[in-house]
């Protein structure tokens, strides 16, 4: 019940676009045509899914204070958590490259499609965000996947639904000023209205 | 009529090309189409469809449609105001009059703001006026509650038609339906007024009310009190038959869900509202009550009948006149029964487990709006995935 609670909150309730506003460079980038969109949500899912749970392995038996106990009795006081951000940089941009290989021989169209914004996954803040919110809040191996793969799903879900509604509004007649990214923005804004519903849920 | 043709006629000149007040022309040829049908017609020769049926002759049926809610709405508040003052037995004449006194001003408030702003655009932009708010402007007052103050109307339904219809190019473009964003604004900018204390659903007067006199919602009384027995604590007075019929406090035109029905018949008989929305909208919430009787234990809402809650709040309002709006909702016939019973299940849901919103068909509306272009574009693409496996079939 709790790894679904926590699974579902992620997803609705804190997703990283409509409630933190993690990751909107792609989000708002690659959000012109649906193809795509899924493309880099289910890739930024895959990243998001690994890392976390990776990251929190990597933190708690190897940054954390008194984390490398476990080797010796010498290393007990060892704190590596200064190295934290760097670490888990790399491991998520190990993992973006791995993704952008994978991706290349697989689906080159999509590989063409998403272009800059693949690589640019390694930067994405959603993930960094993922990892960091992580250590936050008292996870266990278990949890952190879930919650890690469940804002990745959040994220999909959104960079999905806001690409459905800009292949829509190609038909629209907007005013100049706001045309392309001014009415996304507002786009944006109105749909986090709709993903309100979800503040306060409790299961 | 003939006197109105003429002085239409009279005045046209000013108003084409060339004029005095040519960059009005809008706004004229928003007075002349709605009061006559427009003169322009598709030539004899040819296959033509012909039919009288304009967007205007549409929007006047979604109004007609509300019009059982409208009236029931006044004589409600009427009655409600007079329950408060305990003087249950005060005529029908007393009660229409307090009726109108706190429903008109909110119509014409929200009509002149709305229009407003509307024609405004559409000289500015050089279109004609497009009709979509007539039925907006009607939508708005009704789920307002009775005691809301007009200028916060004045507000809601200017940020709703600048913000959610204007800056996408007007009608038929917007993605979330106006007049349920012209609330959800209300509600998240000035709570108090909209969801907070009792006295909300209740016009006084400024006289006092009599003990025993609650003036509190269903939803709210089996939201706070929290006990099992969810029919045993909302009393006589919210009876499933009261409920149903309307005689209880709530947002001007929302309480009846007998007037709502009305509403939807008119709207499936003229074809104007989508009967699978309505349809797939209430089992939506009427299977989603029974799955949470089924389970034991839980919350007030969890144990209270499924079919409670068709009854109870807006959901019947809201499934009936905001659901069905043909420009926000999914375009998809497949897609209509996804879309309704998501809206259904979702507001039972949000009424159950989230306990920040005592009602949930608002937010429901508005998220399925935000997700009906996804469900098409997932429609029509296992459409063509079905149809290319039929080719591959056959060719091969």
């Amino acid at each position: 019940m709790d790894l679904i609670n926590i699974g579902i909150r992620s997803i609705f309730v804190d997703n990283m676009i409509f409630a933190y506003f993690l990751g909107m460079c792609s989000f708002l980038a690659v959000s012109k045509n649906v193809k795509t969109a899924v493309g880099l949500g289910v890739a930024v899912t895959f990243v998001l899914a690994l890392t976390v749970p990776l990251n929190w392995l990597i933190y708690n038996y190897a940054l954390k204070k008194g984390a490398l106990a476990w080797i010796g009795p010498d290393f007990a006081a060892l704190d590596l958590s200064f190295l934290m951000l760097i670490i888990f940089i790399s491991v998520i941009s190990a993992f973006v490259q791995l993704l952008e290989m994978l991706i290349e021989k697989f689906s080159p169209a999509l590989y063409g499609a998403l272009g800059i914004f693949l690589p640019l996954i390694a930067v994405n803040c959603s993930i960094l965000g993922g990892a960091l919110f992580m250590l936050g809040r008292p996870y266990g191996l278990a949890e952190a996947t879930v919650f890690g793969l469940g804002s990745g799903i959040g994220w999909l879900l959104a960079v999905v639904s806001l690409a459905a509604i800009r292949e829509k509004l190609k038909y629209s007649n907007v005013p100049a000023p706001l045309r392309g990214l001014g009415i996304t923005f507002i786009l944006v804004g109105l749909m986090s209205f709709g993903f309100l519903s979800f503040l306060g849920f409790t299961l | 009529m003939k006197f109105l043709r003429n002085a239409l006629d009279k005045i046209k000149p000013n108003f084409e090309k060339g004029g005095r007040f040519e960059k009005l022309h809008p706004a004229y040829d928003a007075f002349e189409t709605f009061a006559f049908v427009p003169k322009e017609t598709t030539p004899t020769k040819g296959a033509q469809i012909r039919d009288a049926v304009d967007m205007k002759r549409m929007m006047m049926t979604v109004i007609i449609a509300m019009v059982p809610c409208l009236l029931f709405g006044i004589w409600n508040v009427g009655h409600q105001h007079f329950l408060a003052l305990g003087q249950a037995e005060a005529a029908l004449w007393d009660k229409l009059v307090v009726g109108l006194w706190v429903t008109l001003p909110v119509i014409v408030v929200s009509y002149a703001v709305g229009l407003g702003i509307e024609f405004y655009f559409a000289i500015r932009r050089g279109h004609s006026v497009n009709e979509g708010y007539l039925v907006s402007g009607m939508l708005i007052p009704l789920i307002m509650p009775p005691t809301i103050p007009l200028w916060q109307v004045a507000v809601a339904t200017a940020f709703a038609v600048v913000v959610a219809k204007e800056v996408f190019g007007g009608t038929g473009m917007n993605i979330l339906n106006v007049a349920m964003t012209a609330r959800a604004f209300l509600y998240f900018a000035y709570p108090g007024n909209m969801a907070g204390a009792t006295d909300v659903w209740v016009y006084t007067g400024g006289q006092k009310i009599v003990d025993g006199y609650a003036g509190a919602t269903a939803l709210g009384i089996v939201a706070d009190k929290g006990t099992s027995n969810a029919v045993a604590s909302l009393g006589s007075f919210f009876s499933f038959e009261n409920l149903f019929i309307g005689f209880v406090p709530g947002s001007i035109g929302e309480t009846s869900t007998l007037m709502c029905l009305v509403g939807a018949l008119i709207l499936i008989a003229t074809g104007v509202g989508s009967w699978k929305i309505i349809v797939s909208g209430f089992l939506g919430a009427y299977l989603m009550g029974l799955l949470f009787n089924a389970i034991p234990g839980g919350n007030a809402f969890m144990a209270l009948p499924a079919h409670y809650h068709l009854a109870m709040g807006g959901l019947a309002f809201g499934i009936v006149f905001m659901a069905t709006d043909p420009v926000s909702a999914a375009q998809t016939e497949v897609g209509k029964w996804y879309y309704g019973f998501l809206i259904g299940a979702l507001t039972v849901l949000i009424r159950v487990f989230n306990p920040a919103y005592p009602e949930g068909i608002m937010l429901a509306v508005l998220l399925m709006n935000v997700l009906a272009p996804t469900i098409d574009y997932f429609v029509v693409d296992a459409n063509k995935r079905r149809r290319l496996k039929r080719l591959k079939l056959k060719t091969a």
